[in-house]
């Protein structure tokens, strides 16, 4: 049974696989990883080091290291994205895109370096997973129905891997285009799945924002998969998607 | 001034050109996306609901024995909300759910008590429809910070653990 809290903002499912005795510990250490990111890199906390270096109050270099390596790599995938993951889309810093998935990956690492290698963690709706719940096993992911929250549109079989979805049915449309600073028309929601949830968290908020032809760009990423819902009613994937895919 | 095209830049043109040439042709040669219809993944036969186990003495305690056929009850965990606290209990069978009750959901304001009547149902119904597809975790964009949308995670995640 997943230990679901609240943190960062949404809800976090650790649901830990193994009945060792360490199991309870490291579910522990997930979660004060994650209120130490929170603390870190809150846009809503007038404390955080986020919001404090954005007004200036402190340089990059008394923050706390981890937000300098954080927003290198949102760098590296703007670049990457050719601009379309731009964590200052709306006009102020907000590495929100990419902290939330960065951080449940290393909090995925605090239970690999605990030898703990069943588990599946879930942060408001990115999900990261390690060996199967049990011998043999996958967890079954289902990718939510964009118009219907009672229902997946798709059901994937994942070991050891990564499935972020952006979308503008939850908290209204909160990926915006960085060039138009519109919210993306023709596409309900896109998914990715890929062996790291920071980058698959990062690029299918970039797919989403690149609206339709955010599928054909993923379709150019070795190692990610990814299935996107046009608004009206189709459903693009991948070849990669569909190998996984069992409904 | 109309001196020759410079060797470097010429070797840079046909470069280019040849890398544009291969980003067509792979283009081409890319697997194609595939296409088909959003369909909703939802519980076959609901006309025709499983045959229930045969009724066993309800179990206090939670079992994570989850072949056995054993009626059991998961509470989830109470969700702090700026409404109130909201939590659910989960009877199942075996591995299925056989229903949901709330414990605890806001009601002694006005507000409260319109996103109760809704929050209420969809909590259950969401839960019992990720069940019947043997999910164990749903991929979607990101939560609200309402306490109603992580409880409903909460729920679902608690069901199919």
């Amino acid at each position: 049974m997943p230990d679901v809290r609240e943190v960062m903002g949404t809800a976090v499912g650790v649901d830990v696989r193994w009945h060792g005795p360490d199991a309870a510990a490291a579910t522990e250490a997930v979660f004060a990883w994650l209120h130490h990111v929170d603390a870190t890199f809150s846009t809503y906390r007038a404390g955080s080091d986020v919001r404090r270096l954005e007004r200036g109050d402190v340089a990059l270099a008394e923050c706390s290291p981890d937000v300098a390596r954080v927003l290198r790599r949102c760098e590296t995938l703007r670049a990457e994205t050719g601009g379309w993951f731009d964590v200052r889309a709306r006009g102020r810093l907000d590495p929100s895109a990419l902290v939330k998935g960065w951080s449940v990956e290393r909090g995925a690492r605090l239970l690999d370096e605990r030898g703990i290698r069943r588990y599946c963690i879930n942060a408001g709706g990115d999900v990261r997973v390690g060996d199967g719940p049990a011998p043999g096993e996958a967890w079954r992911v289902g990718i939510r129905h964009p118009g219907d929250a009672a229902a997946v549109a798709a059901v994937v079989e994942l070991r050891d891997g990564a499935v972020a979805t952006s979308g503008a049915y939850e908290r209204g449309a909160h990926v915006l285009d960085p060039h138009t600073r519109r919210a993306p028309s023709g596409v309900l929601s896109t998914t990715v799945v890929g062996p790291d949830l920071g980058t698959a968290d990062a690029y299918s908020t970039a797919a989403f924002a690149m609206g339709r032809e955010g599928i054909t760009w993923l379709l150019g990423l070795p190692g990610f998969a990814g299935m996107a819902i046009h608004d009206d009613g189709t459903v693009v994937s991948t070849p990669g998607f569909d190998a996984l895919r069992v409904s | 001034m109309d001196r020759p095209l410079p060797l470097p830049r010429a070797i840079t043109v046909v470069v280019v050109t040849v890398a544009a040439l291969a980003l067509v042709l792979s283009f081409r040669v890319v697997p194609h996306i595939q296409k088909g219809r959003l369909a909703a993944v939802r519980p076959a036969g609901r006309s025709a609901p499983a045959p229930a186990a045969p009724a066993p003495a309800p179990s206090k305690h939670a079992t994570t024995n989850a072949s056995a056929a054993v009626t059991r009850r998961v509470t989830g965990s109470p969700i702090d909300t700026q409404y109130g606290i909201v939590q659910v209990r989960v009877t199942m069978r075996g591995r299925r759910i056989v229903s949901i009750a709330n414990v605890a959901l806001p009601f002694d304001r006005g507000r409260s008590v319109e996103i109760s009547q809704i929050a209420g149902p969809l909590l259950r119904s969401e839960a019992l429809q990720a069940q019947s597809a043997r999910i164990d975790v749903v991929s979607g964009a990101t939560y609200t910070s309402n306490g109603y949308a992580q409880s409903l995670q909460s729920a679902l995640d608690r069901a199919h653990a």
